[in-house]
């Protein structure tokens, strides 16, 4: 974990007694609405549907159970008992009120937490690898950097006001868990010959035009990092276009500009403030990594585990299928379902994140990640300790096997708490989990990925589900468009809209002709949903959608 | 040829609590039953003059369609519904109060 130094600490309490005072003068009426509106969103501070929503940063998705249980306090006190798990490692509460929210800066401070850049043109939340530290697969840990950009981007004089927001996402490995092709720029370590440096990709995004990034540098090193962030940055700021939101995202800056004129800009500008990087980066990461150091792994009897796995099916259910391999064979990765069939992805309650804050102290380290997918990870834990685990998470409605699963859903709030949506997601997400539930269907279906957003801002990532989910308002109705084939990971690919849209009563069935379909098709068991896809195409999944329409009027609706 | 005035409220959000509010005859409500409801133009665009210069106590004031069943006002759309009602997942908004 970072710990704070001096310099973060007054960082923080000066910039909450600021906004204390900010907060005050909207009350009194010093400040105006449009006075004060962008000060708020400084903070991390919405107002949506129906409250306020205060979104806080967890940079990289990691946690230690002392910050855990203040979200658990935060949520008790200030908030409705619960906390909303986000997909860029967030979390949000869904009901401050507006006097109480500079207590709320105020609790984070006290465990090095904060909410700053949370919102806004500004660079965000960094993500990473939620198995970062602890995966098999890891050329090197993600964090450390993660860390040094997030302090090199917090309240960077020069991008508080760029074009649009801007999202930075970093993996340490080959597999990619953080959706860098899906980030204005992505971050992946690789190692050539021994030296350690990182692929940079840059102009993916989802929303209303998705796009899959594309590679800026194959290797950069790591002294040159931050010069060449910087210098991508800068030259969004200033050919980002500012005269169309719509269009003001780097993907769009990219795709007109072509990514030839791109590096040539980023190459002078690089050249231009290289020397203003003195070194001094390079002495903060060494200092970081340190923080970030791997726990000490204890030798005990791994027994217990495969005891447990022989003679309870229900825990072997639940190891097969939320357990990851560990760079310790005596160790494992745990992914806590926030999924639970029926309930809302992503949320928690008080009692939850304590437990989940107890059991990470005393069984994982003392750690916790949050993944983009909404669900809470122990990213070490020795085996024999897992069927402890395992049951005290079960009895608080957290021991769902269902990671990877139909019913492993990511979904935006949607319009049951967001100002922006256009339809809801939540909703969607339970029926469709309780359904396969019913159907007792989702371990033999196996891993497939569905995404749900309430808006083509598609906070929800249905573009790389493989099955995706889009709500829109046609005509003051909530209606429901259909994306197959899309891919989150290392393929990244955007999925195709396979037709007319579904009203909310015909959007369940739907997806069920779907899986159906593909239980159908597929060669046998082992191959999985997107492997069909990707043999057969779209055409057949379309015929399961629209059994009645004929293909051409499918064909003429779809346009 | 101007579309006719359908019935409408003026809704906003609270400044302190952010609660979904509406005009009422004497001040705001957090019930759409109990809401003004406006069949006149000019005089539900008098109204909203009043409301919106409101700034210490409310946020983001703006005409909302409804229809009337008897003489209750009924969102006309699911937006309205959901900001009348509160989230759909939980009973934890203004559901609980029904």
């Amino acid at each position: 974990m970072y710990h704070y130094t001096d310099f973060d600490d007054a960082f923080l309490k000066e910039r909450n007694a600021q906004f204390r005072a900010q907060v005050e003068r909207r009350i009194d009426g010093s400040l105006t609405e449009d006075e004060f509106k962008p000060l708020r969103l400084m903070n991390g501070l919405y107002l949506q549907l129906h409250a306020y929503m205060l979104r806080v940063a967890i940079p990289y998705g990691t946690l230690n159970s002392r910050q855990m249980d203040t979200l658990a306090m935060i949520a008790d006190k200030w908030d409705k008992g619960y906390g909303h798990f986000t997909t860029r490692q967030n979390i949000q509460y869904n009901w401050p009120e507006l006097r109480d929210v500079p207590d709320m800066l105020d609790a984070l401070a006290a465990v090095n937490m904060h909410a700053i850049q949370t919102s806004g043109n500004t660079i965000r939340n960094v993500t990473a690898d939620h198995f970062a530290g602890a995966a098999a697969d890891e050329v090197a840990d993600p964090r450390p950097v993660a860390e040094l950009i997030r302090q090199w981007s917090t309240d960077h004089p020069e991008f508080q006001f760029l074009p649009r927001k801007f999202k930075v996402a970093v993996t340490g490995a080959k597999a990619d868990r953080a959706v860098i092709k899906a980030h204005d720029i992505g971050l992946r370590i690789v190692k050539r010959d021994a030296e350690i440096g990182y692929e940079v990709v840059i102009g993916g995004g989802l929303g209303r035009t998705p796009m899959i990034g594309k590679v800026l540098y194959d290797f950069v090193s790591s002294e040159d990092l931050l010069p060449t962030l910087e210098a991508i940055v800068s030259v969004y700021n200033l050919l980002g276009r500012r005269d169309n939101k719509y269009k003001a995202r780097i993907k769009i800056t990219v795709h007109e500009n072509g990514i030839e004129d791109i590096r040539a800009r980023v190459d002078a500008r690089y050249a231009l403030i290289r020397d203003q990087f003195t070194g001094v980066d390079q002495q903060m990461l060494a200092r970081i990594e340190a923080d970030f150091a791997q726990p000490s792994f204890r030798k005990a009897d791994v027994t217990p585990f495969h005891n447990t796995y022989q003679h309870d099916p229900l825990f072997r259910s639940w190891a097969d299928t939320n357990l990851a391999a560990h760079r310790n064979p005596d160790y494992a990765i745990v992914s806590i379902s926030l999924k639970a069939h029926g309930k809302t992805p992503g949320d928690a309650t008080s009692r939850q994140m304590r437990l989940m804050a107890q059991i990470a102290k005393r069984y994982g380290h003392d750690e916790l990640r949050i993944s983009h997918e909404q669900n809470v990870i122990l990213p070490h834990v020795h085996k024999g300790d897992l069927p402890s685990v395992y049951y005290a998470l079960k009895a608080e409605g957290l021991g769902t096997a269902n990671i990877g699963l139909i019913s492993d859903i990511i979904a935006c709030p949607g319009m049951d708490y967001c100002a922006l949506a256009t339809a809801r997601s939540i909703p969607i997400a339970q029926e469709i989990a309780t359904r396969f539930d019913e159907l007792k269907l989702e371990h033999e279906v196996g891993p497939l990925k569905i995404k749900i957003s309430g808006c083509i801002n598609a906070c929800g990532h249905h573009h790389v589900g493989h099955i995706g989910i889009l709500g829109l308002d046609r005509a003051g109705v909530e209606n429901y468009q259909i994306t197959l084939g899309g891919d989150g990971t290392e393929d990244a690919a955007i999925g195709e809209r396979a037709g007319p849209g579904f009203s909310a009563e015909e959007i369940i069935p739907a997806v069920e002709r779907i899986v159906l379909a593909y239980l159908d098709l597929r060669n046998d068991p082992a191959e999985e949903f997107l492997q069909t896809f990707r043999r057969l195409g779209l055409a057949p999944f379309k015929a399961a959608l629209y059994p009645e329409a004929p293909a051409q009027k499918v064909r003429e609706n779809a346009a | 040829m101007p579309k006719p005035f359908t019935p409408k409220v003026i809704t906003a959000n609270a400044l302190l609590e952010g609660d979904v509010i509406y005009l009422a005859d004497n001040g705001w409500t957090r019930q759409l039953a109990q809401a003004e409801v406006f069949t006149d133009e000019a005089h539900a665009d008098l109204r909203m003059i009043e409301a919106a210069a409101q700034t210490g106590e409310v946020v983001g004031v703006y005409l909302a369609d409804v229809t009337l069943e008897g003489s209750t006002p009924v969102p006309t759309h699911f937006r309205e519904d959901f900001r009348a009602r509160g989230p759909s997942n939980y009973a934890h908004g203004k559901q609980e109060q029904f």
